[in-house]
């Protein structure tokens, strides 16, 4: 389980502003699938660096399983929306390089990425360069990367918000199978609504900086769950009042 | 090879308008021989001519390793230590703008007639390209690949070998190529200050004797043996970077 105590961040931007985090407290249990949606610029992302160790909070704690893990590295496998595949590798040793950081050995970390290639859709690319993958395969061999670092906790980064569209719902659809089999414990930021209550067991809104958290919703929408859910009536609902919170944000004049 | 057939077909031309030019306007052949005098020349001197050329590219080639060693060891100083960088990197541009036209004779006064001061004038003129495309290099690393690393808990160690080094390979190779350009040049231009042997002294005596024709075919090895030399680096650059020139083929792909 992955707490969040209470953090608080200030730090000076270039035209001499203030932007915070303030007082953001946010619970994910094992196996749990959390979406964090707010405005952009408003410190997700400041968040994520903090809970996996980039940055430290001016207060408060990341708890992981009762532990303080504020300022640790190494705990969390962090995906951003840029793949970062190194174009120098092959699709299966790019999968690896969490392991390889970690001491495994390459061989191991090759059988063991290889075998889950099929289900990450790249059979047959594992010899192949980054640059031959469409943006979709690419994203994929991200995941399949922060999966394989064997962490507690994984950190996504808004990982479609390159994507188009329709590769976007291909990836949800798939995502939502893999999550299915594996029930990794999930951090998920986005600024899609529709994103964030499709694959969330939990959301949890953030008002413009200085963030705060403004709404904390379970989304109790049975699994497994396809792509057409979106448009029955109890996900329009939740999607109403997503909407609203995230209305009821634009900051004072 | 279909893109190297329009400089070669131009080329051509202008070896046919060169030779028609000289032989109507009846130009003297120390002044400027036309292409079948120097390809003459070229095959009658050929014996001597090789003898020289392969003194010129031991000289040539022991600056350019000289010069790779040097200029790669600098560019890592520079690259992975800022205070280096601020220190030595302003310092190294000006140098270049010192001529080695001008610091070529002071060698010889320190080092004598013999192969060293060649091979240091090649050193001198061939870092400079590899240190700037190798810093560059190190520079422009993706951030955000170093990043994933951190949190990965790479140690700055797995940073260099497994992100830094291989990103920065690109520019090493470019760099390497221009030097490889420049390296030829160099050991011709410590010769002609004196020596006993080389390419330069070929061309030094071939123009006091007036044979132009032979001075140009001293050009035409020249010319060759720096083509072979990058050739040479890169077939290394893509049997070491594959990924690279596989992208090439997959954009061209793109084009059509």
């Amino acid at each position: 389980m992955l707490e969040i105590k209470n953090i608080t961040k200030t730090f000076s931007s270039p035209p001499g502003e203030v932007w915070t985090l303030k007082d953001i407290s946010l619970t994910v249990e094992k196996g749990e699938f959390v979406s964090i949606i707010g405005p952009s610029g408003c410190g997700k992302s400041t968040l994520f660096n903090i809970i996996s160790g980039l940055e430290r909070p001016d207060r408060g704690k990341v708890l992981l399983s009762g532990q303080d893990i504020t300022g640790q590295k190494g705990h969390t496998a962090y995906m951003l929306q840029k793949d970062l595949l190194l174009p120098w590798r092959t699709v299966l040793d790019n999968c690896i390089l969490g392991l390889e950081v970690q001491g495994v050995a390459r061989d191991v970390g090759r059988k063991r990425a290889e075998a889950l290639l099929p289900e990450f859709g790249l059979e047959g690319f594992a010899r192949s360069f980054p640059v031959v993958l469409s943006g979709g395969m690419r994203q994929r061999v991200a995941f399949l990367r922060t999966m394989l670092q064997g962490k507690e906790i994984l950190l996504l980064d808004e990982p479609f918000g390159s994507l188009d569209a329709f590769t976007k719902g291909e990836m949800h659809g798939w995502l939502l199978k893999i999550w299915e089999k594996y029930h990794p414990t999930v951090l998920f930021i986005t600024h899609d609504v529709d994103e964030a209550l499709l694959l969330s067991d939990r959301v949890y809104v953030l008002s413009t900086r200085p963030a705060t958290v403004k709404l904390d919703v379970e989304v109790k929408l049975e699994r497994p769950r396809f792509r057409d859910l979106i448009t029955e009536d109890k996900f329009v609902k939740l999607k109403k009042l997503l909407l609203e919170a995230l209305a009821q944000n634009k900051p004072h004049s | 090879m279909k893109k190297y057939l329009s400089p070669f077909l131009a080329f051509l031309f202008l070896l046919i308008l060169w030779e028609i030019f000289v032989e109507f306007l009846h130009i003297e052949k120390f002044i400027l021989p036309a292409p079948s005098h120097v390809a003459r020349a070229l095959a009658a001197a050929w014996p001597l001519l090789l003898d020289h050329s392969l003194y010129t590219a031991v000289e040539a080639l022991l600056g350019f390793m000289f010069a790779v060693i040097m200029g790669t060891c600098l560019a890592l100083a520079m690259g992975l230590l800022p205070w280096v960088k601020r220190t030595i990197y302003p310092l190294i541009v000006v140098s270049q703008t010192i001529p080695i036209m001008a610091v070529a004779p002071l060698l010889i006064i320190w080092f004598g007639y013999d192969i060293l001061p060649k091979v240091l004038v090649v050193a001198l003129v061939c870092f400079f390209p590899i240190t700037v495309s190798t810093v560059e290099g190190l520079d422009n690393i993706d951030q955000d690949m170093v990043k994933l690393l951190v949190t990965m808990g790479a140690t700055p160690g797995q940073i260099l070998r497994l992100v830094k080094f291989p990103g920065a390979l690109p520019s090493f190779f470019a760099g390497l190529k221009i030097s490889a350009t420049y390296s030829i040049m160099g050991a011709v231009i410590g010769e002609w200050l004196g020596g006993s042997k080389g390419l330069g002294i070929y061309m030094t005596r071939s123009m006091h004797s007036f044979l132009t024709e032979r001075v140009f075919a001293s050009i035409v090895v020249i010319t060759a043996m720096s083509l072979i030399l990058v050739g040479i680096i890169e077939l290394i650059a893509r049997l070491t970077m594959p990924w690279l020139y596989q992208k090439k083929s997959w954009q061209q792909d793109e084009k059509l």
